[in-house]
């Protein structure tokens, strides 16, 4: 009990929260890092997954990248990227690596979501003539929309995880009160750092799923749905139409 | 001679620093597998049973997968970091870390794996005579393999990559000469325990995809035949 109190008094203290080494200054740099890496790896990441889900090819590639992303340590990847030559370009190799690790599970969400898609669905709307652009965009992404979404939210997460992790080899963001205070030997500042961090994941993990709740193109068909599945599965548009 | 301007020259590659330092690899190595291991077996040994209750007893299946997904959410830093006044620096930070990770994956696929039991199975066991526990180990659990045995690959694979951060608190196993290798600029030792570790991970995931294989040797016939129809099917298509 000892720890939390000490964190508790850290976090009450009003100095600890102000200055270049400051919650707020550290917050900031772990949220500029997150939004700026997450749009990157969604601009690279999304589209691909879209197109080779809509093309039905490089199923392997889109489903063994999370695999491997899985096997590859981050933390690893973080001092590797830190040692290299990038390693003089300030932010560069921490936004690099936060990138690679944000990839895999958009990219394999994306797909996936695309595949399964009823194949009658895009039969039937290839039928009534959609070119492929309209098939994407009409029928494919929203049904397609929730686990797309889910890529995001996994992606979201584990670019605040990663992000942690780069205060190791001395980047920014709210893992430097952690790695600050086990140089100080100061256990306070550590759970003080550690309960920001998991404070953080959390927000961003339930911003996410309230985010494709709302956003969610199907949401108030799906609710309906729930209700009264017709006997093909199919959305009611097509159906009465 | 080529070998030590090697380690002057600070290479990424280096023959002479595994040969010089063959003996720390070794121990990295062992620490970082008996670390992964205990904690994968630890978290299997508890996932089982709080499936089983999450099953058993519905009202407990919401709780126990939401508190096990929040545990997942939490970054393995701040885990560590949260442990510590707990257990003190101590391999048991990082264990009980892993642990908690570990659980969230395994709950899940055996619970899901279990669920996908078909019904007609369990009614036949039973008609037979089969008493609960007989049921579980007998026909249940035999069925539910294949999703168990993913889930403990995906657990494994990631216990592997997770142990390097526990380096904070000294046991990380390769992620200790990782850490060390960082603050002296040490390109070779990075480099080698990075590429150790992905080789463990990789080795660890084909060695459980083996023991799922000799376990279940009815699924490979279930294969040839879902692809032996795939193929009737496309040879009708094509056909008509």
């Amino acid at each position: 009990m000892g720890a939390v109190s000490g964190a508790w008094t850290w976090l009450a203290t009003g100095a600890h929260w102000a200055g270049g080494d400051g919650v707020w200054h550290r917050l900031g740099e772990h949220l500029y890092l997150t939004v700026v890496c997450l749009a990157i790896s969604c601009a690279i990441a999304l589209p691909l997954g879209l197109l080779l889900g809509h093309l039905g090819r490089g199923g392997a590639l889109a489903i063994n990248i999370s695999n491997a992303g899985r096997a590859v340590p981050t933390f690893a990847v973080l001092v590797l990227l830190v040692l290299s030559p990038l390693g003089r370009y300030g932010q560069w190799p921490t936004i690099i690596a936060l990138v690679l690790f944000a990839i895999p599970p958009l990219l394999t969400n994306a797909y996936v979501g695309m595949r399964e898609v009823d194949r009658d669905v895009v039969e039937s709307a290839r039928g009534m003539g959609m070119t492929g652009g309209q098939l994407l965009a009409r029928v494919e992404l929203p049904l397609a929309f929730p686990l797309i979404m889910t890529g995001v939210r996994t992606a979201a997460v584990q670019v605040v995880a990663t992000a942690t992790l780069a205060a190791l080899p001395g980047g920014g963001g709210l893992g430097r009160l952690i790695t600050a205070g086990f140089n100080r030997y100061d256990t306070a500042q550590v759970v003080a750092g550690a309960l920001l961090v998991a404070v953080l994941a959390l927000l961003v993990e339930g911003a996410f799923v309230a985010l494709s709740r709302l956003t969610d193109p199907l949401r108030h068909r799906r609710r309906a749905r729930r209700q009264s599945v017709n006997s093909r599965g199919l959305p009611k548009r097509w159906v009465t139409e | 001679m080529a070998g030590s301007d090697c380690l002057a020259a600070n290479d990424w590659i280096c023959g002479e620093y595994v040969r010089s330092r063959s003996q720390e690899l070794t121990d990295a190595t062992l620490q970082h597998l008996w670390i992964t291991g205990a904690s994968v077996a630890i978290g299997l040994l508890l996932a089982f049973p709080l499936a089983l209750v999450a099953r058993r007893w519905r009202p407990a299946a919401g709780p126990v997968l939401g508190f096990t997904t929040v545990l997942y959410t939490v970054p393995s830093l701040a885990m560590y970091s949260l442990l510590l006044p707990v257990f003190g620096v101590s391999a048991a930070v990082v264990v009980t870390g892993l642990v908690l990770y570990s659980l969230t994956i395994l709950v899940r696929n055996i619970l899901a794996g279990l669920e996908a039991v078909p019904e007609d199975a369990r009614e036949a066991a039973r008609g037979m005579g089969y008493g609960p526990l007989r049921l579980l180990f007998g026909v249940e659990l035999p069925l539910a393999l294949p999703a168990v045995m993913a889930g403990l690959r995906i657990a494994t694979v990631s216990a592997v990559s997770l142990t390097t951060v526990g380096a904070i608190v000294g046991y990380g196993g390769l992620g200790n000469l990782i850490y060390e290798g960082m603050n002296s600029l040490f390109k070779a030792q990075v480099l080698t325990a990075s590429a150790i570790c992905v080789v463990l991970a990789i080795a660890a995931d084909l060695l459980l995809l083996g023991v799922q294989r000799l376990l279940t040797p009815w699924t490979r016939g279930r294969t040839n035949a879902r692809a032996a129809r795939r193929i009737r099917i496309r040879a009708r298509k094509a056909a008509v």
